[in-house]
């Protein structure tokens, strides 16, 4: 059987970072390969390249379908082709209707006239296809993810599919709907249509998938056809994670004195959808002059945790026990929580942790300004003193304190928010993804800050997508999937396989009890 | 990158200040030049005392209420409801000094509370509601609007008592013999204020300077503290040479130099800019985004009462159509003052200079004759392309 598609060679780098190297990847009619991979791995920016999102011209290799190269300049010349794409944040309209939406783009239509009988009769064949039993005048703000995900691939069949690509389409689902997306994709299959199904979920994975490729740094390190061989999640596992740790991250020798920080029973609910339980009445601590990693994959929870213990700042209905060297705290506000030293350094510093148009001295002082204004007048030389001082000591390259941030690389905008929350004088730093977008020169001098906090006698907790990065610089590493703990080891002990088994393992029995929740953030009533 | 501070020639350095002040002094020198362009197009009236001090009395108002629109903006808000809360407070200050004789401080008071109120009450729905200010504040508009007929049930309502008058149409006292028709005392303050600024200047200057801080270049600094001084000595002996400093004028030079403090140098000025740089962010840095927010729209209130005080005052009489318009002046001097409408941007004396931009021009395409018609047309263009250069000048 030749391939319908094949990707031969593919490399790809953005300024410098190699994405993708050498990829080789083909899909046949009628098969479903899944394609896995940490995050970062390249999985995403390979799709982008077959779906035309990165135009020919932009990566190297070639892109063979029905036996022609192909030279996509955008996504409109892959989806003539049946190429279609369906991303993990829908691109649903959640004010329109299932037919608006399904026929968005080119309704059927009666000299320029929307003919909306037609529209009708196809979006009800569609839905029938897909096995959606809901009327087609049904705004998708009405329905739950798991369905919202069923327009998007009736939209996908309404375009002539012939190869379908789903980015972790059951991220959000429930297990009764996750099943329900899976058995479509098997009689997708009988129709002769290829699926590409991006997916951390290797359960899901063996039980649908008749290719596995595992890509790791861009390079693909492991294909294993699942009709020749037994599927073996160890091996995949290990494919996944490994590679060489060594020299990446500074040597550290820990004094780990009392607790600092101590949470009990802690428990979230989501803000717009208050029976969903977002943190599940979890236990954590953190010790003086110890790194503590917290460990899972986007979406289990841990932003949502720590923006929950910094003032309340993520979250409602907000329950447990907080405990700052032995002493019981409430801290309803992001300013009472500095108050108290606690400090938090967000995921996302361009959205949230810093004022880009604002000079990096303003930058650094926002959070203590009492420091430099006493009596509320700001004492500019008193600030630029300061400013300065932070500038060298994390060295902060820029032309000086006055340069505005938004002008700095991304390591020097995260050095700029360290130092605002050292000038707090934080007891606990809680850091999200500290090494995000960031060069690894810039991330090795990052570590080496970690250490120093923790050396000063500062609990710090690390929150990370990149298992390595945990492994490196961490005491201790907590394991979070789906808003509880389900994992912990000492730095010494945990390894990437180990981590990855408690999260996939719990990944199993996701879904119990979980209600199904319409996900879409903003979508109001 | 290099560190430009180190080493280069005196040349560059220059020119590279001047070059990254220019922005700051743009505005400025656009004003200077619609003045010499009105002076010299109408044969030298614009800068005739008379004049002069009308231009002032004319426009107090609308700078007075720049300075509360500029925290607004700054904020990432707007407020098109001042010249409505401004003809009510004026309606509401005529019905208690005239109706109801009361007394003109208790009056003043009051109606400067009943600004407050209303800034609060605007500022509630903004600030925790949420609801877009825009919204809110057109709503505010239409009410006060309204308020404003019912309250004079559709007359207009006046003469004010002569002391509250003195507000708008009064000048300093003077307290030394007068020498020809110049008024001492005026020129005096005059004085004593452009020796206050170049002092003031020169010690901050050299204090910065004593901690290692680059400043600007001595020529430069010598250069602009003599025009500064020459500018503010000849436009109070302008003033002087008339009737000496009007009473809001005063008020209005301490509202600007209170205003320029607080946004430059107090804590709760950076807030705001913070707030309106990145609110998420500031929020997340321990600044009560809220808070901020409804205080900004209960100071806005203040003011635009103030500012209709003044309107009212000048007028002798409290008419159901005062305040019409005015918010598009307003709005208008602080954006082409340099204020960003997507809010964190924006200066006191932008504002100020913006709005005398507005007035100037309205005073000198009146004295050319020119009708009311053309006159909306070229400010509408000038409104247009200073918010042009604004943004071509941050997208290089």
């Amino acid at each position: 059987m030749t391939a319908m598609l094949e990707m031969r060679n593919v490399s790809k780098s953005f300024a410098g970072v190699q994405a993708l190297r050498d990829v080789n990847f083909s899909v046949q009619a009628g098969q479903i390969h899944a394609l896995v991979g940490e995050n970062g791995a390249g999985k995403s920016t390979l799709m982008k390249v077959l779906s035309g999102v990165y135009p020919h011209g932009s990566y190297e290799g070639t892109i063979v379908f029905d036996g022609e190269e192909r030279r996509f300049r955008d996504i409109n010349d892959s989806e003539a082709l049946g190429i279609i794409i369906i991303h993990q944040e829908l691109a649903l309209i959640p004010l329109m209707s299932i037919a608006e939406n399904i026929f968005l783009s080119h309704p059927p239509s009666k000299l320029g006239v929307i003919d909306r009988d037609e529209v009708y009769r196809r979006t009800r064949e569609l839905l029938a296809q897909v096995g959606l039993r809901e009327s087609p005048d049904t705004l998708i703000t009405d329905l739950g993810v798991g369905k919202q995900q069923l327009v998007e691939i009736a939209k996908a069949l309404s375009k002539r599919v012939r190869m379908l690509i789903l980015d972790e389409p059951t991220a959000s689902l429930n297990e009764a709907d996750s099943a329900a997306l899976l058995d479509r994709l098997m009689t997708f299959r009988e129709q002769g249509i290829g699926s590409i199904l991006i997916s951390h979920k290797l359960n899901e994975v063996a039980r649908v998938a008749d290719h596995i490729t595992v890509l790791r740094d861009g390079r693909t390190v492991d294909s294993i056809d699942c009709r020749a061989e037994p599927v073996e999640e160890d091996r995949i596992i290990r494919s996944m994670v490994n590679r060489d740790l060594a020299h990446r991250f500074p040597e550290r020798s820990a004094t780990i004195g009392e607790p600092v920080l101590e949470i009990a029973n802690w428990s979230v609910y989501h803000p717009i959808h208050p029976e969903r339980q977002v943190i599940k009445n979890v236990n954590f601590s953190v010790k003086r002059g110890e790194v503590v990693g917290i460990a899972g994959l986007m979406g289990a929870g841990r932003t949502e945790f720590a923006m929950s213990l910094f003032g309340r700042s993520w979250g409602a209905n907000i329950s447990g026990h907080l405990r700052l060297e032995g002493r019981e705290m409430v801290l309803p506000s992001v300013a009472a929580a500095i108050d108290a030293g606690l400090a938090y350094v967000t995921e996302d510093r361009k959205q949230l942790g810093l004022i880009l148009a604002d000079d990096v001295r303003k930058n650094i002082t926002l959070a203590s300004l009492d420091q430099v204004a006493p009596s509320r007048v700001i004492d500019d030389i008193a600030e630029l003193r300061i400013a300065s001082d932070y500038r060298n000591r994390m060295r902060i390259r820029c032309s000086d304190v006055y340069q505005e941030t938004g002008q700095l690389s991304g390591g020097n905008q995260q050095k700029v928010v360290l130092s605002k929350w050292l000038m707090t004088d934080p007891k606990v730093l809680i850091l999200d993804e500290p090494t995000r977008g960031i060069d690894v020169g810039a991330k090795y001098e990052i570590y080496c800050i970690i250490n120093e906090l923790a050396e000063a006698g500062r609990g710090v907790v690390v929150i990370s997508s990149e298992m390595p990065e945990l492994l490196g610089i961490c005491d201790r590493i907590c394991v979070m999937n789906d808003g509880a703990f389900v994992g912990e080891f000492p730095g010494g002990e945990a390894t990437q396989e180990k981590i990855m088994r408690a999260i996939m393992r719990n990944d199993r029995n996701y879904g119990s009890g979980v209600p199904e929740a319409a996900e879409m953030g903003g979508s109001q009533p | 990158m290099t560190d430009k501070t180190v080493s280069l020639p005196e040349e560059r350095r220059h020119g590279s200040f001047i070059k990254n002040n220019l922005r700051n002094y743009g505005m400025l020198m656009s004003l200077v030049a619609i003045m010499l362009f009105f002076q010299v197009v109408t044969g030298g009236t614009l800068l005739q005392p008379l004049n002069l001090t009308n231009l002032v009395l004319q426009n107090s108002y609308i700078v007075i209420m720049a300075l509360g629109m500029l925290l607004v903006i700054v904020t990432g808000h707007i407020d098109l409801s001042v010249g409505s809360v401004a003809g009510f407070i004026g309606a509401v200050a005529a019905v208690l000094m005239v109706t109801y004789k009361v007394d003109y401080t208790l009056a003043f008071i009051a109606c400067l509370l009943v600004g407050a109120a209303i800034g609060a009450a605007q500022g509630y729905w903004v600030a925790y509601f949420k609801i877009p200010s825009f919204i809110v504040t057109l709503a505010g508009m239409l009410v006060f609007k309204g308020l404003a007929l019912a309250v004079l049930q559709g007359q207009s309502l006046g003469p004010f008592p002569p002391t509250f008058q003195k507000l708008s149409s009064g000048f300093i006292p003077e307290l030394l013999p007068e020498a020809g028709t110049l008024h001492p005392t005026s020129m005096l303050i005059g004085a004593v204020l452009a020796l206050a600024l170049v002092y003031a200047s020169a010690k901050s200057r050299s204090r910065e300077q004593s901690h290692g801080i680059e400043v600007e270049p001595y020529a430069f600094f010598l250069g602009k503290s003599v025009v500064l001084a020459c500018a503010v000595l000849y436009f109070t002996y302008l003033i002087a040479s008339h009737r000496g400093l009007p009473n809001v004028l005063v008020i209005m030079s301490a509202l600007i130099a209170l205003y320029g403090f607080v946004t430059r140098r107090t804590v709760i000025g950076r807030q705001i800019y913070a707030v309106g740089g990145n609110a998420k962010a500031a929020k997340l840095s321990g600044i009560k985004t809220e808070r901020l927010t409804f205080f900004t729209f209960v100071n806005m209130g203040v003011l635009a009462a103030l500012a209709g005080l003044v309107f009212a005052a000048r007028l002798n009489t409290a008419t159901p159509k005062a305040g019409l318009g005015f918010e598009l002046d307003v709005i208008a001097a602080c954006f082409i003052g340099g204020a960003s409408a997507y809010g964190g941007v924006g200066r006191v004396g932008g504002a100020v200079v913006g709005a005398m931009i507005m007035g100037v021009m309205n005073n000198g395409m009146s004295i050319l004759g020119i009708g009311i018609d053309y006159q909306q047309v070229i400010k509408g263009l000038v409104l247009l392309g200073a918010v042009c250069i604004d943004v071509y000048n941050q997208r290089r």
